[in-house]
């Protein structure tokens, strides 16, 4: 490695250095790094420190770092990122159309042309697209090499800071200014203002270096650290063992296993409860606007349920041994929470059919009187119903949640919420059996020729709960992402590293300041620094453009 | 508990007429020729009646929640009025902090369209579902308005800005887009006229139309321009439609939403129109000279500084608050309903800002406009994505 010397202060800067590490003195050969060349201020970005990027290009490692600590690569990828989430949002994704439709059918039925189209790009789901995750990893990449780039020069520049400085640095910083003449004890004034406002005050042999704030300097850094950490949180999703999603429905009085819980946790619903507004006194304030709403309005869904462990060695076939663990509500925004599971209330049927009851009677008595019942427990239908009068009932098909399908019948769900049967009916003694259809409400005699009739005659419901399991063991680390990118920007963005340099000149002072961001809270602080001198601080960079100004309006004239 | 609710409702009414009464105030003082600074009369009287309106329309926020039992940030009309409480603060807080009245200026009229927009949803307090009662509803919706707004000082930063120094001797691009924010500005005091209008006279028009193989009816509260599809007028001496919108226009309200949004960009450009006859030259031009005294560092400081100071209120509360609300909720932490995605692009948006400022330079203009932008954004998502994409949180 080459090390360039300092022409001013001598001091051995590494190869890159735009300014000199110890005094500022910008480094001829290397202004063009930081556009020094053009301008008659300095470039304080990263205090003129040798970045790999600005001064290794030769190699294909050089190449790719180079390319991804661009910040400009950074700024497209974000705006690439931001276009194409927009483009995600005109359509409904997938997972928002309605769960039984054919994706490619809706979105050419509902959005035409554009919505086909939609579809065949997969912007339907956008955002678990390969390209997204690619994008999204690509900011990743550019992030952590941008930093890594950029903190470590700055860290060691920051350190090594000297209280003397060149007079070209102190003369081409933004804010500078000067006095021929300045006593002792004005400057000592100066210095103990500094230190009113918090300055941390450094002195070497008259130089004077005042400074505050330095930490906001690793404002992002650590804030691009919590978004690495929040991203390598999302990835470790992918992992089974850390993130766990599954669903359960569980009817009223029912106790089951919990799915993917390797049948160590049941849970119990004890029952579940549907509230709505309108009910209650304290209602009443409501009233305006539950009167315009055309359906009912959901208060509180709820399902009281007990948890259990199975303490059972896990044997197949062995009974499980349930050990209560738990009893609470479930709500929503109230999810129940146990050992590192969570279940939340996440839909719910109501009145589901538990059983059904038929009886059997001669097709002409009009009293339909009973030659033998028997109730179905929709959950576990039997095959064969043997009658008191001696005819037996064959369940040939079950339909739990019949509808019509182009006039053939078929069942919806598997879930008994429209039950509906083809009996076969095997009168005493008979080999021949007799065909019906059985649904509420409706009895068919396929044949019109049935001698006996199968007459419903009670039904009971009950609830249904359905609850979602989570095991999110990506969750802690999610958060912790996310508490040190708030750290991060907070700590950068709420405080300014300012600094005031004092140099000794003659009879006189120098002054030069430079702040990170927000230059209105600097100019403040030097005036209440140069208070009672007759020094005068004045922006460089304003006076330049009042200058250009004046000098383009000369020229129009 | 009926009158505590009408008394809420006269606190913010007397917020609106406090914060109009100290636009004009504020108005007064670019006039002085005397001082710049924040000591004479009328500047002071601007920013006392500015607080007064705020406290007042703490109280509405008060004893609304005092009525409700929630805090009344759950549906269209409280979010954005509270989004407009909100503006009243961030500028309050960057007045103090710049002591600038010429933002007052422009600030205040923002947030008073803001709540005269927010007006005409609605008003009634409506009871809570069930996923909304949480306390991270209100952790949430308060924070992420307070860094809206703070942002959306930014924008009013900007707008100055580009006021003042956009080129106004010859018709360009960039006059182009300016007007066009102006014109945009009409088109909101257009929907707030011709709603208030129409709702005044009580007007009502019902349609009957075939809805996803049923018939559905809808109320208009603003004659038809845009009918439903395959819409039949059921009121009587009612204007019928001009057209029916076409077959592609989803949803229940599509059409009547479609409609008001064409009174409101016709309202707005008869508006424009009118402004342009009566000024003979461009709204931004005719703007121009009361902003001569204005220091444009400062502002651009000041836009800038509204970034970095929302920036991360914004993150903690449109991100960070909703994703462990949405986790309580919902069970998932993020779910891409469009209204997350476009906090998310609000994010991205303002994380280039900040990375374009800082490496690229990006200062002046070139800032001014990124803040507008940013601005459109957060606008997008408070009113077009509830009104236009559907999704979890669309409270409409
Ligand atoms: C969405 C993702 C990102 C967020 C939220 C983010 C956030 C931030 C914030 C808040 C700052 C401080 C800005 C300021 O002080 O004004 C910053 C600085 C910075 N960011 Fe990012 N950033 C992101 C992505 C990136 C990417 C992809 C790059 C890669 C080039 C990058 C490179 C930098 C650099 C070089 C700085 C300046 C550091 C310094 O001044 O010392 N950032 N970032």
């Amino acid at each position: 490695m080459k090390n360039i010397i300092c022409k001013s202060c001598g001091y051995e800067n590494q190869e890159g250095t735009v300014l000199c590490q110890h005094c500022g003195n910008p480094i001829e050969k290397n202004q063009h790094i930081d556009g020094n060349q053009n301008s008659q201020l300095l470039n304080m970005r990263y205090e003129g420190s040798a970045r790999r990027s600005k001064t290794y290009n030769k190699s294909i490692v050089d190449k790719l770092w180079n390319f991804f600590s661009s910040v400009r690569v950074g700024v497209w990828l974000i705006a690439i990122t931001l276009i194409a989430s927009a483009a995600g949002t005109i359509f409904p994704q997938e997972m928002y159309i309605p769960p039984n439709v054919i994706a490619a059918e809706h979105y050419r039925d509902q959005y035409g042309i554009i919505g086909q189209i939609y579809y065949q790009l997969g912007f339907h789901n956008l955002y678990s697209s390969w390209w997204y995750m690619i994008l999204i990893a690509l900011i990743g990449i550019s992030i952590i090499i941008a930093s890594i780039d950029r903190v470590v020069p700055l860290y060691k520049a920051l350190k090594m800071q000297k209280p003397k400085k060149s007079e070209s640095f102190l003369k081409r910083q933004r804010l500078f200014g000067s006095t021929e003449q300045l006593s002792d004890e004005g400057k000592q004034n100066m210095i103990s203002n500094l230190k009113k406002n918090r300055y941390k005050v450094t002195e070497d042999n008259g130089h004077v270096l005042a400074e505050k704030g330095r930490f906001s300097r690793w404002g992002p850094y650590v804030n691009h650290i919590g978004l690495i950490v929040f991203l390598l949180g999302c990835l470790l999703r992918f992992v089974p063992f850390m993130y766990i999603d599954d669903f359960v429905w569980v009817r009223e009085g029912e106790t089951v296993v919990i799915p993917s819980t390797d049948s160590l946790y049941y849970v119990e619903n004890k029952d579940f409860i549907l509230e709505t507004y309108g009910d209650t006194e304290e209602d009443e304030r409501f009233k305006e606007a539950l009167d315009k709403q055309s359906g009912m309005v959901a208060k509180n869904f709820q399902t009281n349920a007990v948890i259990y462990e199975n303490t059972a060695k896990s044997v197949v076939g062995e009974e499980p041994n349930l050990e209560m663990i738990k009893e609470d509500s479930i709500k929503v925004n109230h999810p129940i929470k146990f050992d590192g599971y969570a279940l939340y209330q996440s839909s719910y049927q109501q009145d589901e059919f538990k059983s059904m009851s038929f009886k059997l009677h001669k097709t002409d008595d009009e009293q339909e009187e009973s030659l033998g019942s028997f109730t179905i427990d929709l959950a576990n239908p039997k095959d064969e119903y043997n009658l008191e009068n001696g005819s037996r009932v064959v369940i040939d098909q079950y339909f739990p949640d019949y509808y019509l399908d182009e006039g053939e019948p078929r069942s919806e769900t598997k879930y008994p919420r429209n039950p509906a049967f083809v009996f076969l009916v095997y009168p005493p003694g008979q080999e021949e059996p007799e065909i019906s259809f059985a649904a509420i409400g409706r009895n068919v005699d396929a044949s019109g020729e049935n001698q006996f009739k199968l007459g419903l005659q009670g039904f009971d419901v009950r609830d249904v709960t359905g609850l979602s399991l989570r095991r999110d063991y990506t969750l802690p680390i999610i958060s912790l992402g996310g508490i040190i990118f708030m750290i991060g920007v907070i700590q950068g963005m709420y405080w300014q590293h300012r600094r005031i340099w004092i140099h000794p000149k003659d009879q006189g002072i120098w002054i030069s300041a430079h702040t990170n961001k927000n230059w209105f809270g600097i100019k403040k602080d030097i005036e209440k620094i140069i208070i009672d001198t007759n020094v005068n601080v004045v922006d460089q960079e304003e006076q330049q453009q009042k200058e250009q100004k004046e000098q383009k309006e000369q020229k129009e004239k | 508990m009926g009158d505590l609710a009408s008394l809420s409702s006269n606190f913010l009414y007397l917020a609106f007429i406090l914060y109009l009464v100290a636009t004009f105030f504020f108005g007064g003082t670019i006039k002085d020729k005397r001082s710049e600074g924040t000591k004479n009369f009328a500047s002071k009287m601007a920013i006392i009646l500015t607080i007064v309106g705020f406290i007042s329309q703490i109280l509405y926020f008060i004893t609304r929640w005092i009525v409700s039992g929630h805090a009344p940030v759950s549906n269209l009309f409280e979010y954005t009025t509270f989004f407009g409480m909100m503006l009243v603060l961030a500028f309050i807080i960057l007045y103090f902090i710049y002591r600038l009245n010429i933002l007052g200026l422009f600030a205040l009229p923002v947030a008073l369209l803001i709540i005269a927009y927010a007006s005409m949803f609605p008003t009634e307090i409506a009871p809570l579902v069930p996923s909304l009662k949480s306390h991270w509803l209100y952790i949430h919706v308060t924070t992420v308005s307070l860094g809206q707004a703070i942002l959306s000082i930014s924008f009013v930063g900007g707008i100055i800005y580009l006021i003042k120094e956009v080129d106004q001797t010859r018709r360009n691009k960039k006059t182009t887009w300016l007007e066009t924010i102006v014109y945009f500005i009409f088109a909101t005091l257009g929907f707030i006229i011709i709603t208030s209008s129409f709702s005044a006279m009580n007007y009502t028009a019902t349609f009957e139309f075939p809805f996803e193989d049923q018939i559905s009816t809808v109320d208009y509260q603003l004659p038809a321009l845009a009918g439903p599809n395959d819409g039949t007028l059921l009121t009587e001496n009612k204007m019928s439609p001009l057209f029916e919108v076409p077959s592609w226009m989803q949803g229940v309200n599509a059409a009547q939403k479609f409609n008001t949004l064409l009174w409101s960009l016709l309202t707005g450009l008869a508006l424009y129109a009118l402004s342009r006859l009566v000024l003979r030259k461009r709204v931004a031009a005719a703007l121009q000279p009361f902003l001569v005294k204005v220091n444009k560092d400062l502002v651009d400081e000041i836009s800038y500084r509204a970034v970095a100071i929302g920036f991360p209120i914004f993150t903690l509360g449109g991100l960070i608050f909703a994703m462990i609300w949405a986790q309580e909720a919902w069970n998932r932490f993020w779910g891409w309903d469009p209204k997350e995605v476009w906090a998310l692009i609000t994010f991205f948006f303002y994380a280039a800002f900040l990375h374009l400022r800082l490496s690229k330079g990006w200062h002046g203009e070139k800032s001014a406009w990124l803040a507008v932008g940013g601005f459109a954004i957060i606008m997008f998502n408070l009113i077009a994505v509830n009104l236009i994409l559907a999704g979890l949180h669309s409270y409409a």
